[in-house]
């Protein structure tokens, strides 16, 4: 996604082969405030306008204490990817310290610092981006600690610096066998100078890159202590709960509240335009409260929506043509002289996220300050708009950000902040306002629905000649970072469906920005290519079935100028056991994808049974993500991703009646349980390419190759997610 | 008089309950969910809310010694009964197995489902010791990851077995 290469081209600004340290990466550094040694770093964040920023305003410190304590202060968050535990492990390679000695803190809110005047401001952690963002940069901030303790240890002992070495937080001098920690050194490294170029270290001598370390922040996540924004509790703090209109862009008509206020602990009903609270003591008593409120809805201009009028319209606005995605050869005459022609429609639903911790915020306005506590992604915007709907000035604002149970991009988003601060305005001290899980899912901000049409040409051989590919869907982009969005291209929303990795001579692809009426969308964990790699991956897999060749050798070849692409795709291959014969109804399904500049190939085995219930029994998968940082957390985010995957492709939908959505909660709006979910194996191709992105690109490659192995079980290729089982099941 | 008779009814409202091995006396209606209880108004919030309606095992504490969804126990239905909580399970010989085996699996990762899992667990390894990969599936399937850790929590809840196996062999 355009996020991920902004971020990439500034965290490989000056490029790998120039060492020399940019300048806009560290300026500074210099005592800190509490004595030792601060290095302060402007670190690449999200919307970053390209070329250089004439203001160096750092965003990002070290510090080393003189206890020998080393503080990194960074503007992301943890919301269960592993990046407290990746991040410090970059800084402590080249600092040659232990990764306990690395304490990662989160930075505060402040929009001078992370927002760009130009975007808006964005402080965000999303897209797969951040340990691609501070790969490069942490590791040169890291390598200049370094090199000014070693330099003030040298002018100590009045030797040649290239005679000291650095080991385990300390510099030493063998010859003399004379050793001072780095707590001891930071001050005097304080008055060193910067230098120019710093060497790092070749892959081969990494100590700590690379190898599987233990989470950092894993203890106080098994003991029930781990502090998530829900479990904030300023003192005297009231809990509310919410009903938002039903119906989208509706407005709340009247509340009779008489028997909530009835109810014991409900102490205040909070009537907004569009939404109604029940502030109490306890979350018992507020969903009691809320339960006995007679509300009044004006649905608006929305309330005869239904999934079907969407289905209806998108596919009417594939007739017409769409802003040009990616264009090369001349497809229209290749499709006219092709000996086979291949025409198919697909659409995927909208999906909520479905986070486990339910939306929530908890919030104190007093007359001069608003305070904040919550667990979010964007922590500049949540600032931002809490000082919008108080009138509140940025600096009176004070976010306390809290670890988040689980983001998928619906904590990118900042409506609930809003929301919370509505209804905060109205109550006198602080309260906590929990979305009930049916307010969750069904005022989520949605995975987008899209409608597609394809036409490809095949040659006398079968291979493909041309490649048509138009899709209807919302920009995510346009909204949520507006500059991004260019000549009706959202390059979010297309990634996954250009740039394939395939040899396609005549290729043509069209977007056509549709938003659904009234319906927020959001990004989703693996964004665009959550739609896009399932079409585009599908498809080459009917044109294999078309050309009556094997779904692994129709893609190989074409796969002639993609060395890695081909790599990752033998290798899950081999490792699935491709062409070993299955039992009956049981089939393998393969996907190839290069998104979020990682490659990933999946096998999936799938059983579909009788009654059309299908059961994905294993998942192999390849990965070629360049440097491997963590393996450790690899490993995890792939068997996570993929059965965030499952659950969409097998469950995953939300529809509407009535303009309302249908589903509520886990009963309805299914996902994975522990008994569905298959073996995930992950094999990594380690190099020592720039690190790709780990957090998505295992959802995106599940739902085709799922639904590739059903076509192999049965001949029945299902171009609609969920997948259906009714049309799966065997007659008799 | 008015205020003396409404503390005189609360107080006789009251439900005594047993926590983690202490007495609380709490003053909410009896139909009031136990979770709401223990994050709210005794401000134990290892307890999580995820749905509600006992779909997704978050809320699980365990009322002696079963593993129970709390977002659906009301608090006139505990009675006697001993209720322990996330934050006392690793007192316990199963919770401990249990959260060692989590850490060393490298189980969590945002970590929010994790208290209802661990419960889950531990639970599941008290009552049987050896539990097969179908025990496994039957006293976790009400437990939702969303990060999709299942494969590592079903690894560690063989590597709590074989613990317990190993430390019994040895008595």
């Amino acid at each position: 996604m355009i996020i991920d290469r902004l971020l990439t081209a500034m965290a490989m600004d000056g490029g790998p082969t120039n060492r020399k340290l940019s300048r806009r990466v560290l300026l500074k550094t210099g005592l800190a405030s509490a004595g030792g040694l601060l290095l302060s770093m402007r670190m690449p964040m999200l919307a970053h306008a390209a070329g250089p920023s004439a203001d160096f305003v750092p965003n990002a410190y070290i510090r080393i204490a003189p206890s020998g304590q080393i503080t990194l202060t960074m503007p992301y968050v943890e919301m269960g990817q592993g990046t407290y535990t990746s991040i410090p492990m970059l800084i402590a390679e080249e600092l040659e310290v232990e990764l306990g000695q690395v304490a990662l803190e989160h930075a505060p809110p402040d929009e001078k610092r992370y927002g760009n005047p130009l975007l808006g401001g964005v402080q965000a952690t999303g897209g797969s981006t951040a340990i691609r963002a501070v790969w490069q940069p942490l590791r040169e901030a890291g390598a200049t600690a370094r090199t000014m303790l070693v330099a003030a240890a040298a002018k100590r002992w009045n030797v040649d610096p290239a005679s000291c070495r650095a080991e385990k937080g300390a510099v030493i001098h063998a010859a003399s066998r004379r050793k001072l920690s780095y707590g001891a050194l930071a001050e005097a490294a304080a008055a060193m100078p910067v230098p120019d170029k710093v060497a790092l270290k070749r892959p081969q001598d990494f100590k700590l890159i690379g190898t599987p370390a233990k989470r950092l922040d894993t203890p106080a996540k098994v003991n029930g202590s781990a502090v998530f924004g829900i479990d904030a509790r300023p003192a005297g703090v009231k809990i509310a709960t919410l009903a938002q209109s039903p119906v989208f862009g509706g407005r709340l008509k009247s509340v009779d509240d008489s028997q909530a206020k009835a109810v014991r602990g409900v102490r205040q009903i909070v009537r907004l335009d569009d939404a109604v609270a029940v502030v109490a003591d306890h979350m018992g008593a507020a969903k009691k409260g809320l339960a006995a409120l007679i509300i009044a809805w004006d649905d608006g201009p929305h309330a005869a929506l239904s999934t079907e009028d969407i289905a209806r319209d998108y596919a009417a606005a594939l007739e017409n043509p769409g802003a040009v995605a990616e264009s090369r050869g001349d497809v229209e005459r290749a499709l006219a002289a092709a000996v086979t022609r291949v025409n198919v429609q697909y659409q995927v639903p909208f999906l909520a996220h479905a986070a486990l911790e339910p939306m929530n915020c908890t919030v104190h306005v007093r007359k001069d300050v608003c305070e904040i506590w919550v667990g979010n992604q964007v922590l500049g915007r949540a600032q931002a708009t809490a000082a919008d709907v108080t009138g509140l000035p940025l600096d009176k604002v004070i976010v306390h950000n809290h670890l988040i149970g689980g983001g998928f991009g619906r904590r990118l988003e900042i409506d609930g902040v809003t929301r919370a601060v509505q209804i905060a305005k109205q109550v006198d001290g602080p309260v906590k306002v929990v979305w009930t899980r049916e307010e969750d899912i069904q005022h989520d901000m949605y995975r987008p629905f899209f409608s597609d049409t394809f036409a490809a040409g095949l040659d006398d051989k079968g291979l493909p000649i041309a490649w048509r590919h138009r899709f209807a869907g919302s920009s995510i982009l346009a909204r949520w970072l507006p500059p991004a969005f260019n000549n009706g291209v959202d390059p979010e929303t297309i990634d996954g469906a250009v740039h394939l990795v395939y040899a396609l001579p005549n290729f043509h692809v069209e977007y056509i920005r549709k938003e659904p009426p009234g319906i927020p969308t959001a990004f989703w964990r693996s964004v665009g290519p959550s739609h896009s790699v399932f079409v585009v991956e599908s498809f080459i897999d009917e044109l294999a079935a078309a050309a009556k060749r094997d779904p692994v050798a129709y893609r190989r070849a074409l796969l002639d100028d993609a060395p890695r692409a081909r790599a990752v795709l033998d290798l899950a291959v081999e490792k699935a056991g491709w062409g070993q014969p299955l039992p009956k109804g049981t089939g393998r399904g393969v996907s190839l994808q290069h998104v979020f500049g990682s490659y990933m190939a999946q096998v999936a085995e799938v059983e579909v049974a009788n009654d059309g219930s299908v059961r994905v029994k294993r998942v192999v998968c390849a990965v070629d993500c360049g440097s491997v940082v963590n393996p450790n957390t690899i490993e995890a985010q792939v068997q996570g991703a993929v059965i965030f995957g499952i659950s969409a492709a097998l469950h995953g939908e939300i529809t509407l009646k009535n303009g309302r959505v249908e589903q509520s909660n886990f009963d309805d709006y299914q996902v994975l349980r522990i008994n569905e979910a298959p073996v995930i194996e992950v094999h990594i191709i380690g190099n020592n390419e720039a690190p790709g992105g780990m957090g998505e690109p295992g959802t995106s490659a599940i739902m085709p190759a799922i639904a590739n192995a059903i076509f192999a079980a049965t001949g029945k290729r299902l171009r609609k997610l969920p997948i259906d089982t009714a049309v799966l099941k065997q007659p008799g | 008089v008015r205020c003396f008779v409404r503390s005189l009814q609360e107080f006789a409202l009251a439900f005594n309950i047993n926590i983690n091995g202490s007495p609380h006396s709490i003053d909410v209606d009896g139909d009031t969910p136990l979770l709401w209880v223990l994050r709210d108004v005794l401000g134990m919030t290892g307890t999580k809310f995820g749905c509600g309606i006992a779909q997704c095992g978050a809320c699980t504490v365990h009322i002696d010694g079963a593993a129970t969804r709390s977002c659906v126990t009301t608090i006139d239905s505990i009675g006697k009964s001993a209720v322990t909580t996330i934050e006392a399970i690793g007192h316990t010989s199963a919770g401990q197995k249990i959260q060692q085996a989590w850490l060393d699996r490298e189980v969590v990762q945002c970590g929010y489902c994790q208290s209802g899992q661990i419960m889950s667990a531990s639970a599941l390894l008290a009552a049987n010791p050896r539990p097969t990969d179908a025990d496994i599936n039957d006293a976790m399937a009400g437990n939702i990851c969303r990060c999709g850790t299942y494969p590592r929590i079903r690894d560690a809840i063989k590597q709590a077995a074989a613990t317990g196996t190993k430390q019994g062999a040895r008595r």
